[in-house]
């Protein structure tokens, strides 16, 4: 997994709630056996006025002028503002791989749906929650500024507006080093790997119906 | 010490460590594997060069691509083939159980866990699937989980958690005729709303719970992910004693004796404390219908669409307007003057024995409203399929001008052929109405198997109660 350290990011803005993992990737493109290449198709239904489905040649979609993500002057972005509820629905982890293909590094929000948010962790990406007041404030900013940039930086768990202003922000302690330092979850899961087998033993005599 | 919640009494029972931080390594008994969130798991066992730790504790099935119709031909998408072959090669691979396409134990993975006594009360059960809400019925802590965590428990047999707040949803008294546990669910939702339970395990009680059959509260722990929640469960009780005797993966003889006497354990204790409750009255909720793209956005049948002006806040104002446009509805139109163009019985929500005899019970001896152009009934497996077929539910529906399929996920999310056309309205017994989730464009209408069966025979929503 790559590591999220610091991140100076272009904000787009998607003034919209409840976006759910549907919209996010839309399932024909699941179908993929891949883990890459989900960006092009990244809000497909939102993104463009044609139907996408797998293995279409992005340069031949017809885009929708109309989306916020098709803005110019959000070409580049890499910090996705969003709304309440962000990435709800099914547990697809094409959702965050999606985002990352785009380019988004960070979410900011003022609550995630709980799957989305863990699966965020597995993938490099960072989903930030912050008080309504506080991304309502980001909304309008962004909007106003062409160019707007924030500053995430993980270590400090701040991010930082152009005017100077640190927001902070919290970070479970575990996620937030294994995302700093890029780790491999099932590496780390088998250094206990004697308290497991434990575990199992104790299980198998009190519950026997559960092995085999 | 104050008693503990059902929740607490799963938990405990599967933690391996905990960290000072209160990260928890719990144990994972049965895990459930489909076709379309495994492949990249397996494909990171393969490059770490690790193998399953149990392979005894996983069972896969091809659900969501799988075709409804003729299948002696396979699968006629070359990208759906090659998903559920890539499933097929996997299990091989490792050995692990899988009931293929053309099993007659093959069906939906949350419809053949329960059918097959695979899901067992006290388990932790988790699939790369959010609707795994579904097998906190038994009394078990279920739960789905992306792809990075599907390898996970494949190479570890654990998950890192941390506990859960616990929602007590009490639901007392009688359920009127017609009102079935996908109306609970509903209306659970548009109270507490769709993020309303995030953060929290929901354990549905009191005594219309109580009263519920399995397939009722399979259905009602089902939708636990659409009001947010990860989990959804409901206390072990001789309903689901029975209901798990005898079943293929269950056990027998006195390991089944010591099972019984652990899982009648499986309830919260009276003085249990809870960090939230909301209580419902069985008696008060109507059939329900969802008019926009959200399962919060719900009413009863008599009401009507409302109108964005009565929205609480500006966002929500905004969302409602939104989803008026999409669902090509104006503001205060009755729900039952709502004409549609299909109808999907079916999904992990509404495809068991129970479902089908409901829609059956109001379909029979009368017709598909001319105006509606399918009526598809998926059963949730080729059991569900075999029993409704001894019952001569097939010919119901049948005579009645509804198709009868192949089970599978189907038209829930169509990731198969089926699907809606833009700006065609379906009656669902499914899970989710967001935009475009039974196809491009479609109109998805939230209801109970036997209100979509009135809506298939009337052609526009009516009150199963007066029906």
């Amino acid at each position: 997994m790559q590591a999220f350290t610091r991140l100076d990011g272009l904000v787009v803005p998607l003034d919209r709630a409840n976006v759910d993992t549907d919209a996010i990737i839309p399932k024909q493109f699941l179908k993929s056996i891949k883990r890459s290449g989900f960006g092009p198709n990244l809000f497909d239904e939102w993104r463009y006025l044609d139907h996408g489905e797998p293995g279409m040649d992005p340069a031949t979609r017809q885009p929708n002028p109309a989306f916020v993500l098709n803005f110019p002057r959000y070409r580049g972005a890499s910090v996705l503002l969003a709304r309440d509820n962000f990435g709800c629905g099914s547990s697809r982890e094409h959702a965050p791989w999606a985002l990352e293909d785009y380019g988004i590094r960070s979410v900011i929000a003022p609550s995630f749906a709980d799957i989305f948010y863990n699966n965020c962790f597995k993938n490099g990406l960072l989903p930030i929650v912050l008080d309504t007041a506080t991304v309502d404030r980001l909304f309008r900013e962004c909007e106003a500024t062409e160019g707007y940039r924030l500053v995430v930086d993980l270590a400090a768990q701040t991010v930082t507006t152009p005017g100077g202003e640190a927001l902070r922000f919290d970070v479970d302690p575990g996620r937030k080093h294994r995302l700093l330092n890029g780790l491999d979850d099932i590496g780390l899961t088998l250094l206990h790997a004697d308290k497991i087998k434990a575990y199992e033993e104790a299980r198998k005599t009190a519950a026997p119906w559960l092995f085999g | 010490m104050p008693g503990q919640t059902l929740f607490q009494k799963l938990w405990d029972a599967h933690v391996v460590h905990v960290e000072p931080d209160g990260q928890t390594l719990l144990y994972i008994d049965r895990h459930l594997v489909h076709e379309v969130t495994s492949p990249q798991a397996f494909e990171g066992l393969k490059l770490a060069k690790r193998l399953p730790r149990r392979i005894d504790a996983a069972v896969a099935v091809p659900d969501h691509n799988v075709p409804t119709t003729d299948r002696s031909q396979g699968i006629a998408d070359p990208i759906s083939r090659l998903q559920v072959e890539t499933l097929d090669a996997n299990c091989a691979e490792f050995g692990i159980r899988e009931f293929k396409m053309n099993d007659v134990r093959q069906g939906i993975v949350h419809v053949i866990g329960p059918e097959e006594g695979l899901t067992l009360p006290g388990m932790t059960v988790v699939c790369g699937d959010s609707h795994t809400s579904t097998h906190g019925a038994f009394g078990a802590l279920a739960f789905g989980i992306g792809t990075s965590e599907v390898e996970h428990v494949l190479a570890t047999q654990c998950l890192w958690q941390k506990p859960s707040k616990t929602l007590l949803v009490k639901v007392e008294g009688q359920l009127g005729r017609g009102v079935t546990a996908k109306d609970i669910a509903l209306a659970v939702i548009g109270a507490i709303g769709t993020a309303g339970g995030t953060g929290y395990a929901i354990e549905f009680g009191g005594s219309a719970i109580r009263g519920l059959s399995m397939e009722g509260r399979m259905t009602l722990c089902n939708m636990a992910i659409e009001a947010g929640a990860r989990a959804g469960m409901v206390a072990a009780d001789d309903t689901t004693i029975d209901y798990v005797k005898g079943r293929p993966f269950a056990p027998t003889g006195a390991a089944w004796d010591k099972a019984v006497a652990w899982w009648k354990t499986l309830h919260s204790d009276a003085d249990a404390q809870f960090d939230r409750v909301i209580e419902l009255d069985a008696a008060a909720i109507e059939p329900q219908v969802t008019w926009g793209t959200s399962p919060e956005m719900v009413v009863s049948v008599k009401k009507r669409v409302p109108s964005p002006t009565g929205a609480p806040d500006d966002v929500k104002r905004q969302d409602w307007t939104r989803a008026l446009e999409y669902m090509g509805l104006a503001a205060d139109t009755p729900i039952e003057q709502i004409a549609i163009d299909k109808v999907f019985i079916g999904s992990c929500t509404n495809s068991r024995i129970e479902d089908l005899r409901e829609a059956a019970a109001v379909v029979k001896g009368r017709k598909k409203a001319a105006g509606v152009k399918l009526a598809m009934v998926v059963p949730g497996s080729g059991l569900v399929k075999q029993q409704a077929e001894a019952e001569g539910l097939d010919r119901v529906f049948l005579d009645a001008g509804f198709e009868w399929r192949e089970p599978g996920c189907s038209m829930c999310l169509a990731m198969n052929a089926d699907r809606l056309e833009p700006g065609e309205r379906c009656a669902s017994t499914s899970n989710r109405n967001f935009e475009g989730r039974q196809g491009q464009g479609g109109r998805t209408h939230l209801v109970s198997p036997a209100m979509a069966a009135a809506a298939g025979i009337a052609g526009h929503f009516v009150d199963v109660r007066t029906f």
